[in-house]
């Protein structure tokens, strides 16, 4: 009875998985992609949608964006060492635009898109596609409008398609930030005719997109069976750079990381994105498997005390709690030294970047004598922590529980399911949080804007407020010159150092494991595995 | 006890020697329950990461774990807080479904209806997930965790008491107990209760090693018991991911004594049910 | 018939009282979806958008009402974790569950049976206390931690059983869809390869639930038997002087079965449920690890959706459990 309208919402990727297979064989005839140009991913979890730009789209998603679609740029690609090349967030290379020119008055950018840049489906990209994704990516609401929005990239208006190869963007003002926040994953180009006829009616072809890749990417979908497996095919014809080495790639949801690690250790994956450090760090040392560990730009672990309420409110008490934690316990038990220590450095910023170690170290006596002045007598809290990121907060919540207890203070732990996690986040109460942030735009005023400006973000956990910081802060994000860049960044730093609402712990390394045949590990800001310049064998 | 019920208990035991065993088990449990915080020979909270990850020596005798914890302290003072829920929740089952159980076989009617269609619901679901929903729902805090172990056990004991009061509702001594002017309260509790208790102490015995694996299960998934508080069933997630790098104690230990503590209740079970109703054994 | 649509009937009340009672825990449950929905950086005003866009912020009796509604329409809400229709999700993970389920019972079958029976025989023998130990210790093993145990040794040490990935090897790819039981579609097109594959997969999460199963099998095989060994007839048969071994399997044993049977369907429906834990570990991509995953992300309609299945499923293999035994057991029909 209801078959018809059921067979109406199953997405067309999971009815082309059973139909695919006779597919495949067929091609097998002809000429199969072999072992070699088969990459087997595995990973704790898989996209739960195909559209980066959707609301309520996983971690994941990130990936799809990068290997399917195309944006009009990308970070310049450096290397870091013998296993990861990197990106320089200050220089551009061309993607879909073979070229850009910025206007002298320095009011707009103008594109120009390759001719021979084409969609699956084998027509041109024009500069309409473009702007009818950028339009999507500011209207459509949630993460994607916020991110565009933190380049200044706000509203329809100032994405203009001057003719079919022509695409210019209008600034809203003068942000640094603009240019990079086009060759993150968001501003990706999707085939908006495709779209729009397959849209039902929906402007935005929300539902289409979602469960269906329609753009001119490296790689195609070939099967999304959401929470098993995604499985990516090359797209032979593509032109906005080097054609991938490898034809297939597979990616499996593996929730164990015991699971994932001895399928990377027993040589049956290929790459395994996502191990706890202890993990890494054994795999590291013994040298037979490849590890990419890259300091994830602008992110620390951090425990962040509600400056808002009491008892956390009082200074001193804080820097109490800075001074009592058991940093090096921590980085060997919780981190197993994968991550650059953010403790015990000078009273005042050492460089004017971020992460930049704060100035405490374990000091018992120097933390009971604040304790003492701040007049607070002994209490009880709750530290809370995101389940997800267990295998690493757990430990640091117990060692930190452990640590807190000789200055009176009794911890209770409290570990929130991820989806709980943003939620008790927003309610701005929580006294103690174990987290890690990251913004994808590696700069200090980045990082301080959103957790510690007194607009109270959702990533502002210790519901910071400060008149002072929030001028630093908007000074750093607008400055005129070099100069006074600097003057404010060394202000913010020093304020936050001194106040101390985070407590910096470490800055996290990304770990990725993989064979010795792997080569041409790439790293962007979203931390997702790029599979056009991977190669095999 | 009785002379004869004690007679019986003894010959039962020396027939069956695994009874006799699982009873030794069962006095090393319960000891290791109540004394284990005294009997631990490290402080089961005390980090010490210069030590973390050691394999079983004669200082630590079942290793150390992530962060330099005696696993042995941890797994015996664990003992008094896994038995404690399991027998919480049997306890509390007992009275809630034994009592419910025993209403609806004596009274009948809607009494029975409602008890019934009670159990039944509770049935159809799929129990594990039940209480792993109830324990999420109601927040992950041990009363929650005794609370949602009985639930999922409440319609074995509603049938078992029910079925057992039916049998008897029509006995000589209960019509007796009714002319004599006893209230139908008063039958039930004083003369239908106390004869169908062997047959519900049995079933307590044979729930008991279920409502362990039960609440060591919720635990293992994230939804039981806190850390850093010793418990087995957190004690195996946090090694599960250290048995593939070689650090297979930190899971084992806790593991293999949930197992033995387990086995040693549903051996227990059997035995007990010999003893009290030899009809019963399968 | 008038019987087995009573019986229909009489099983609705207990499906609406799951309905209702799983809708109320999921509202409890402490996530929040619109805030999960919301994305990491969304403004108050967003959220409220999406809770309004999603029915969230009306009274709880009018959201019961517009679920039950989507019910009838088939429409058991969509997954946050996936992002796809939670029937879609259950339609399509049922077959893996139902697959390594059957697989686990039948293996238990092999086992505990053949275990009953020796026991029963042997009475009070030292062969009845082994069966009696071993199919304990199979019951009392946590399966979280034996399912570890076994990866371990079987794939990482000893490198016997392949990579536990799911249903497949990663480089297989899946037989088309008839039954969605890979053995049997793998069959049906005469896919070997596959069909090794998926088996060779399936051996141990299989293994790790078939112990599960051993007691109440064993169990009620041994009862069944004795029971029938001391009935009037088998007296007879010894009495007559047939020999020992064809009393047992051809009389007594196939007198035996019927309860065997009643107890295969209890023991079915209760591993159907039970394995979430199996499927977690093994990485099985059945409606167990759905569920749970769902619920540890506070992901209310998968969770719904998944005990809704299971509550029907439990109420047809009750019914069909029944007529089984009507067919069977004249006795039975009377009652």
């Amino acid at each position: 009875m209801h078959r018809r309208s059921f067979l109406k919402a199953l997405p067309t990727a999971a009815l082309a998985a059973p139909l695919a297979a006779p597919g495949i064989r067929k091609a097998a005839a002809q000429a199969a992609p072999t072992r070699n140009e088969t990459l087997l991913l595995v990973q704790e979890y898989g996209p739960n949608s195909l559209d980066m730009q959707g609301i309520g789209s996983s971690q994941p998603v990130n990936g799809v964006a990068l290997n399917c679609y195309d944006r009009l740029v990308r970070f310049k690609r450096v290397k870091l060492d013998d296993v990861t090349t990197s990106f320089d967030i200050n220089a551009l290379e061309p993607e879909l635009a073979e070229s850009w020119q910025e206007a002298s008055d320095g009011t707009s950018v103008t594109f120009k898109i390759r001719a021979d840049a084409r969609f699956h489906g084998g027509r041109s990209v024009t500069a309409r596609d473009v702007k009818w994704s950028l339009d999507r990516a500011v209207s459509i609401g949630g993460f994607a409008t916020t991110q565009m929005n933190a380049g200044s990239l706000e509203k329809p208006e100032q994405f203009v398609a001057v003719d079919d190869r022509t695409f210019r963007v209008d600034f809203a003002r003068r942000d640094k930030l603009t240019m990079p926040n086009l060759a993150v994953t968001i501003p990706f180009v999707f085939d908006s005719e495709l779209a729009i006829r397959n849209g039902g009616g929906d402007p935005w072809a929300k539902e289409y997109l979602k469960n269906n890749v329609a753009g001119g990417g490296a790689f195609k979908v070939e099967a999304w069976r959401p929470g098993t497996e995604t499985i990516y095919t090359r797209n032979d014809d593509w032109k906005n750079g080097d054609l991938p080495k490898l034809r297939r790639v597979i990616a499996r949801d593996i929730p164990s990381p015991s699971t994932r690690r001895a399928l990377i250790e027993r040589g049956d994956a290929d790459i395994s994105y996502g191990l706890p450090p202890k993990d890494f760090k054994d795999l590291a040392d013994a040298g037979r498997i490849k590890v990419a560990a890259v300091p994830v730009p602008n992110a620390i672990w951090y425990v962040a005390l509600n400056s808002a309420l009491p008892p956390f409110n009082n200074l001193k008490l804080r820097q109490a709690v800075a001074w009592a934690l058991p940093y090096e316990k921590i980085m060997q038990a919780s981190l197993f030294g994968r991550g650059v220590p953010m403790w015990g450095g000078p009273a005042t910023p050492a460089a004017l970047k971020w992460p930049v170690p704060f100035p405490y170290s374990a000091n018992i006596e120097r933390a009971k004598a604040l304790m003492a002045e701040s007049g607070v007598a002994p209490f009880s809290t709750t530290l809370l922590f995101d389940a997800g990121s267990g295998t690493i907060a757990e430990p640091m919540a117990v060692l930190v529980k452990e640590a807190l207890a000789p200055l009176g203070i009794t911890v209770e732990l409290n570990k929130i399911p991820g989806a709980n996690f943003r939620g008790e986040l927003n309610k701005k109460t929580a006294p103690m949080v174990i987290n890690r942030f990251g913004g994808w735009l590696d700069w200090p005023d980045y990082f301080f804007f959103w957790n510690y400006h007194g607009n109270n973000s959702i990533f502002n956990i210790p519901s910071y407020q400060n008149p002072a910081m929030d001028r630093l802060i908007d000074g750093a994000r607008f400055a005129p010159d070099a100069a006074s860049y600097a003057q404010n960044v060394r202000g913010f730093l020093e304020l936050g150092m001194q106040e101390v609402p985070f407590i910096a712990i470490a800055q996290p390394f990304h770990d990725v494991a993989m064979q010795r045949t792997i080569g041409g590990y790439q790293f962007w800001p979203c931390r997702e595995p790029d599979f056009r310049f991977l190669t095999k064998g | 006890m009785s002379a004869a019920a004690l007679r019986h208990a003894r010959h039962v035991v020396s027939e069956n020697p695994v009874t006799g065993f699982a009873l030794g088990l069962f006095v090393l449990f319960v000891l290791a329950a109540l004394l284990g915080p005294s009997l631990a020979p490290h402080d089961p909270l005390a980090s010490n990461t210069m030590l973390a990850l050691q394999p079983p020596s004669a200082q630590h005798w079942f290793g150390t774990d992530q962060i330099g914890r005696d696993i042995f302290s941890r797994v015996l003072v664990a003992t008094r807080l896994d038995l404690g829920i399991a027998a919480a929740s049997v306890a509390l089952v007992f009275a809630a479904g034994g009592f419910a159980g025993l209403a609806a076989g004596f009274f009948g009617g809607w009494v029975d209806q409602i008890v019934g269609r009670t159990a039944d619901t509770i049935m159809a679901f799929p129990l594990f997930v039940l209480a792993m929903a109830i324990v999420a729902a109601l927040g992950n805090t041990v009363p929650n965790i005794v609370l949602a172990t009985a639930i999922i056990n409440f319609p074995l004991y509603v049938r078992v008491a029910r079925a057992e009061t039916t049998q008897r509702r029509e006995a000589g001594f209960v019509d007796a107990a009714r002319i004599a002017g006893h209230r139908d309260m008063g039958v039930l509790l004083l003369q239908v209760a106390p004869n169908i208790l062997p047959i519900m102490v049995v079933q307590m015995s044979l729930t008991m090693g279920y409502a362990i694996l039960n609440a060591a299960g919720l635990s293992f998934i994230g939804l039981g018991v806190r850390a850093p508080t010793p418990e087995w069933g957190i004690m195996v997630a946090e090694g599960a991911s250290f048995i593939v790098s070689g650090e297979w104690w930190v899971a084992l230990f806790p593991g293999a004594t949930l197992m033995v503590a387990v086995f040693c209740f549903n051996l227990l079970g059997d035995g007990v049910r010999d003893i009290v109703d030899p009809r019963r054994r399968t | 018939m008038r019987g087995v649509l009573w019986r229909l009937a009489g099983s609705l009340p207990a499906l609406a009282a799951v309905v209702v009672v799983t809708f109320i825990l999921t509202r409890v449950l402490p996530g929040d979806t619109a805030t999960y929905f919301a994305g990491p950086t969304a403004s108050a005003e967003s959220i409220a958008q999406i809770r309004t866009a999603l029915g969230l912020d009306r009274p709880l009796p009018e959201q019961f009402w517009s679920y039950v509604v989507a019910l009838f329409h088939g429409d058991l809400g969509m997954s946050l974790t996936t992002g796809q229709p939670v029937l879609v999700d259950i339609l399509a993970r049922l077959p893996a569950s139902a697959e390594l389920t059957l697989c686990g019972l039948v293996l238990a079958m092999a086992v505990a049976i053949p275990l009953g029976i020796i026991a029963a025989v042997r009475q009070g023998s030292l062969a009845d206390h082994a069966c009696r130990v071993i199919v304990t210790a199979g019951v009392s093993l946590p399966v979280f931690f034996t399912g570890l145990l076994l990866v371990y040794v079987f794939y990482f040490l000893l490198g016997w059983s392949p990579a536990p990935l799911g249903r497949l090897d990663a480089f297989a790819s899946a037989p088309p869809t008839v039954t969605g039981f890979y053995l049997i579609d793998a069959a049906l097109i005469g896919d070997w390869e596959t069909w090794r594959s998926a088996f060779a997969q399936l051996v141990l999460p299989a293994v790790t639930l078939g112990l599960f199963a051993l007691a109440p099998i064993a169990r009620i095989t041994r009862a069944s038997m004795l029971a029938v060994l001391g009935a009037e007839f088998i007296r007879t048969a010894r009495a007559a002087g047939l020999a020992s071994r064809t009393i047992i399997l051809t009389y007594a044993l196939r007198n035996a079965l019927l309860p065997v049977v009643t107890t295969l369907g209890m023991v079915f429906s209760f591993l159907l449920g039970a394995n979430v834990l199996v499927e977690k570990v093994f990485a099985w991509p059945g409606i167990g690890s759905y569920a749970v995953e769902a619920l540890i992300a506070s992901d209310g309609a998968p969770v719904q959706g998944f005990v809704l299945t299971m509550a029907i499923l439990y109420v047809a293999l009750n019914l069909t459990i029944d007529l089984i035994n009507r067919a069977l057991d004249p006795r039975a029909r009377q009652a």
